[in-house]
């Protein structure tokens, strides 16, 4: 793949990386905290907007790198600052530029104590996580992705709940301990190939017994981003203490890395590897799934549910990407997508219930669907797109991953049953608490159902549900094209084994 | 006029969309809109019902597509239509009874706060319910089966005041989900089979592909049969149905007796190709419909409470019809679909009207002698039970039941057993419909009366004793009257009937007349024993023997308890002994081994010179040792 000749003249993504940042540091001249936040939703709000120019020049029927802007950066080093994008991240930068502004709506009157720091966190955050979206060259990838982690742990460690600190540990070591085998894979490959560059890193045939090693290293580091089980336990903790943004940050678009991880590197990179390990890691999901599910289940606090729902959903997102057939890699692809905009809206609901009644206790907050019908009614439809009811965003993706996993093993599908039905019931268990309640609910007289900013703020979520729901063709074909060349790169590499 | 097809579910659907987006209306308004759009959705399908009997389409069979929904390399599905004789008969009884059960419940519910809640779930339904039988492919099928399940859901839980029915919802969607997940399954069998989910492509490719008795085919007719057990509420799925009462009478009579119940009778009859391919899969529903028709009709001897003995007689008539799917008698399975959706829904709404008459007491036991005080709703619900019990020549399921007997006799999936079990059905039926009749209406009057129906519940239950007692007509036996309008009818989309063998006329007749006396039979014993001599069953509850089979029948064979024990209690430890997630302690372990090591490795570090001076000769020592020993 040549990158120098697609060189555009306008940088599009690195205005859409770095915007963020200047936008931050413009907020850090301020004084007011209220013009900071207004700041904020201006400059978010405005390269949200601007993100979606994309869709105007991207051209869904190829699987080469689009936007690309290829520059030196240290050559002597063979470091380049390459940006471009094709199906798979399209989605997820705009994901991205998309739910930040919704973030900061969901802080606008949470975060009291320094929110212009919080929201200059956020930018931050921002800028990392697209830059980690469009890099290209591996060394900025890496440093995107390391860059990610400082404001986040900030963003729990100090607008966080009681256990705080904990929590920001907690993620930082286990996110650490990844990062540093995937630069081991970095400088190995590097050693290995002389290039940074993630394009040409794809091309490469490998020995087996290196792709074995890479794929390895490739893998914890992405199994605890996404979180796979059994790396997940920082996860309910994480959730549990960080803000609402915090969470809707990290299980919309933090835990989207690991598995973008597995389709940009793991798949092309080591394909050979990948077919060794896949079915393992199918058994994986499966587990993630299941224990996922049941754990929820036990949960009383609202958050957990959510964050052990999650452990669930992102397992149909490895297996269907693992399942290595067209319709459990896309069904994975979109399952990505559907749990950042089904999970953000979730932690959203979370947010808003412990706002009134400071509690994210599910006793606490059960019958408050009778002071808030409107509440009641966003939170249902939350609810039914996490249980994948069809007609919701999230039917659409598992029936893709069990079409994939019908074809590829019936053993593999019939152990994901019990999943879904314990998905049922518990989105059900949150459901049926918070909005009816029983006869013993605690006083919510005095709670008021939910205010412009909050319904402005839970629509969009609303309209993407339902969207992708009944209409996910322009979904699935911006990712259709890449999706089935990395899986072509796979079989290639499979046939070139047996002939 | 067929090209309105589609406004058939999207009238309820823009009914819905109303009542819930337009804010709080005043309780008129929210009423004409949940009648109207039901009402409205009914004439358009009487209209397309006229025309398609008097100029079929060709084919006999009319196909709308309105939008793609998903696509991707082969598997695709798309909202579109399919309307031929079994969907039409599907959406005459979903609209007809439909609407009579929105206009009863604008004054059943006119006192309850949630009155526009309830018309939106309502109208959320009968359009589900719609897209469920009108669908072309099995994604939009499982669309409304879903959704059927989630109004069936919202709805139990109505009055969620009371936890209790709010345990019984949810007891209901996770059973039900037990049998979709088998449906889900059974979808993408045949997607990976046969590469496509349009059912009609389906079925096609099916009879072509697949030897009859493969494998394959059984293993997909049974996931599908696992569907439909749950959704209606057969053996071993039943148990969420008698629950399921909680929800408002209206509810019970729509949902849980004419309609979304009988999904999973619709589901076979739409595949019955699939079915005739597997006849292990063929007499496997008999059975289940068999053992659940006997089961039910048993628990539904014991019962207290009304809407639990309707409940099991709906679980009950469902495995009629599922008997007769079975056999291969699909006409006679929809002729029972259709009687009994007209003669159930009439018992739940009079047993409704009833209920509310009696400061909501619904205890059989502490009802009786209300014939005099009541006598709009003894007469309904008198014209009701005589078909239910299907005595003979009166009412319309006397038809339809026997027509279901005689086919499990002729058919050669049937034979002897069958057909004798459901004749002792029909015995069983005859018995405790009578006691209900009885206890209620007849004795000594026992509660005093508060209210009575006024113009609208009278007249749907009016209304609906005459369709239910003149709706056995479409349909008359060959050895009298010999009309076969509905199954020439059904017969345009199903074609395989089970084929009447000629000089039959003496057997079928003696057949009708076995039938007529055992349903006699048991209307008498049901005088005997709750009028003429009532000590008797309080007798006979009394013995040791008699007590413990009450206790099992009234506990409907203790399912319950067994799914508890088996099921539920084990998933909940597992899930509570898990609570605070096991493997975190791994990592945990790891810290606290970091930690200890930590302490010891310091406690090293004392800064006293001996010590290390100690700790240095000591190591070296044992390092010379070490190469020494080497």
């Amino acid at each position: 793949m040549n990158l120098t000749e697609s060189s555009t003249a306008f940088s599009f993504l690195s205005v859409l990386v770095f915007a963020p940042l200047v936008a931050a540091a413009i907020a850090l001249v301020l004084r007011d905290e209220r013009r900071v936040r207004q700041w904020t939703l201006l400059a978010t709000a405005a390269i949200g907007v601007f993100s979606l120019f994309l869709l105007r020049g991207f051209e869904a029927s190829t699987a080469e790198f689009q936007f690309v802007e290829h520059r030196e950066w240290i050559p002597h080093l063979g470091m380049y600052y390459t940006l471009g994008i094709d199906g798979i991240s399209l989605l997820l930068v705009l994901l991205t530029t998309l739910i930040t502004p919704f973030c900061v709506i969901a802080s606008w009157t949470v975060v009291k104590l320094r929110s212009k720091e919080f929201m200059i966190c956020l930018l931050i955050m921002q800028t990392a996580m697209t830059g980690v979206f469009t890099a290209l060259d591996f060394v900025l990838f890496f440093i995107f992705w390391e860059a990610m982690l400082i404001p986040m742990s900030i963003l729990i460690g100090v607008w966080g709940g009681p256990g705080r600190v904990y929590a920001a540990i907690k993620f930082f070591i286990y996110t650490m301990a990844g990062s540093v085998l995937l630069i081991v894979a970095i400088i190995a490959l590097r050693l290995e190939t002389g290039t940074f560059s993630i394009p040409a890193l794809m091309d490469q045939p490998y020995d087996r017994s290196f792709q074995l090693w890479i794929f390895g290293a490739f893998f914890i580091s992405f199994a605890i981003k996404v979180p796979m089980f059994p790396f997940h336990t920082w996860l309910p903790a994480a959730h549990v203490e960080a803000p609402t943004a915090g969470s809707v940050l990290l299980a919309s678009i933090l835990l989207k890395m690991g598995a973008y991880g597995f389709l940009r590197f793991c798949l092309p990179i080591t394909p050979l590897a990948t077919i060794h390990f896949a079915p393992a890691i199918l058994w994986l999901s499966v587990a993630a799934i299941l224990y996922g599910g049941l754990t929820a289940l036990a949960q009383s606090d609202l958050k957990k549910i959510v964050a052990y729902s999650s452990v669930a959903h992102m397992g149909f997102a490895t297996l269907g990407i693992f399942l290595l057939v067209h319709h459990g890699t896309i069904g994975g692809a979109l399952v990505m997508i559907n749990h950042g905009v089904t999970t953000g809206a979730l932690f959203i609901a979370v947010g808003i219930v412990y706002e009134r009644v400071h509690s994210r206790d599910l006793a606490r907050a059960a019958g408050l669907g009778r002071q808030m019908p409107i509440f009641a009614f966003f939170l249902g439809i939350f609810c039914l797109s996490s249980l994948a009811f069809p007609g919701t965003n999230t039917f659409i993706g598992e029936f893709l991953v069990l079409a994939g996993a019908f074809e590829t093993s019936l053993i593999l599908a019939l152990a994901i049953v019990p999943g879904i039905i314990v998905a049922a019931a518990y989105n059900l268990r949150i459901l049926q608490r918070v909005a009816y309640g029983g006869t013993k609910n605690p006083d919510h007289s005095g709670v008021a159902d939910l205010g412009t900013r909050e319904i402005l703020l839970l629509t969009p979520f609303l309209v993407f549900i339902l969207w992708i729901g009944l209409q996910p063709g322009p979904f699935i074909g911006l990712m259709e094209a890449s999706i089935q060349n990395i899986l072509d790169i796979v079989a290639r590499s499979s046939g070139a084994l047996n002939p | 006029m067929l090209e309105l097809l589609w406004l058939i579910p999207a009238l309820p659907f823009a009914g819905f969309l109303v009542l819930v987006l337009a804010g709080n209306l005043p309780r008129a308004a929210a009423a004409v809109v949940g009648c109207a759009s039901v009402g409205l959705s009914m004439l358009v399908a009487l209209g397309i019902c006229i025309q398609f009997v008097n100029s079929p389409p060709p084919g006999d069979a009319f196909t709308q597509s309105i939008w793609n929904w998903f696509e991707t390399a082969g598997l695709s599905a798309g909202v579109a239509f399919h309307l031929d004789a079994l969907s039409m008969v599907m959406v005459m009884v979903i609209t007809g009874v439909g609407f009579l059960i929105h206009l009863y419940s604008t004054e059943y519910m006119e006192d309850d706060p949630g009155f526009q809640r309830f018309f939106a779930y309502l109208n959320l339904f009968v359009g589900a319910m719609l897209v469920l039988v009108l669908a072309d492919n099995l994604v939009l099928l499982l669309l409304g089966w879903e959704g059927v399940g989630l109004c069936s859901y919202l709805l139990i839980g109505f009055w969620y005041r009371d936890s209790a029915n709010g345990r019984a919802a949810r007891k209901a969607f996770v059973v039900t989900r037990v049998g979709d997940t088998a449906l889900l399954l059974g979808l993408f069998l045949l997607f990976a089979e046969l590469g496509t989910l349009h059912i009609q492509d389906l079925l096609g490719r099916a009879s072509e592909q697949w030897e009859p008795g493969s494998g394959v085919a059984l293993a997909a007719a049974l996931l599908l049969l696992g569907g439909a057990v749950g959704k209606s509420a057969q053996l071993p799925l039943q148990t969420w149905l008698p629950d399921a009462m909680a929800g408002p009478t209206p509810v019970s009579a729509l949902i849980h007796a004419a309609t979304m119940v009988t999904a999973g009778v619709y589901l076979i009859a739409r595949t019955n190709a699939l079915f005739e391919l597997a006849p292990a899969a063929m007499l496997t529903v008999a059975i289940v419909g068999a053992v659940t028709l006997l089961a039910a009709g048993f628990a539904a001897l014991v019962q207290s409470d009304i809407k639990r003995v309707l409940a099991y007689s709906t679980i009950s008539q469902l495995g009629y019809m599922f008997l007769a799917l079975g056999v291969g008698a699909w006409s006679a399975a929809l002729f029972h679909f259709m009687t009994h959706a007209l003669f159930k829904a009439l018992l739940f709404l009079a047993a409704g009207a009833l209920i509310l008459s009696l400061h909501h007491e619904q205890n059989l036991f502490r009802m009786g002698g209300l014939r005099k005080k009541l006598p709009v709703i003894f007469w309904t619900f008198l014209i009701g039970s005589i078909s239910l019990a299907a005595l003979p020549l009166i009412g319309s399921g006397f038809y339809s039941k026997e027509k279901i007997l005689w086919d499990v006799w002729i058919s050669p999936h049937g034979g002897p057993a069958l057909w004798a079990a459901g004749m002792a059905g029909a015995a069983i039926t005859a018995l405790y419909t009578f006691r209900m009749v009885f206890l209620a209406f007849f004795g000594e009057l026992r509660t005093d009366v508060s209210h009575r129906p006024r113009g609208r519940v009278a007249f749907v239950l009016i209304v609906l004793a005459v369709l239910s007692t003149i709706g056995g007509g479409v349909e008359l036996p060959h050895t009298f009257g010999h009309v076969t309008f509905f199954s020439d009818f059904v017969g345009t989309a199903i074609e395989t009937q089970v084929a009447l063998p000629p000089g039959l006329d003496a057997v079928l007749w003696a057949l009708l007349a076995m039938a007529s006396l055992l349903v006699v039979l048991g209307t008498l014993a049901a005088w005997y024993l709750y009028v003429k001599a009532p000590g008797i069953p309080e007798r006979l509850a009394s013995s040791p023997a008699g007590s413990a089979l009450h206790r099992l029948w009234f506990s409907g064979w203790g399912f319950d308890r067994v799914y508890e024990a088996l099921i539920v209690i084990p998933f909940r430890t597992a899930a509570r002994i898990n609570r605070r997630d096991a493997i975190d302690f791994i990592y945990l372990a790891t810290a606290g081994l970091t930690r200890a090591l930590h302490v010891v490795l310091s406690e090293t570090q004392t800064g006293r010179l001996r010590w290390y001076a100690l700790v240095l000769t000591t190591g070296t020592l044992a390092l010379i040792l070490i190469a020494f020993i080497r």
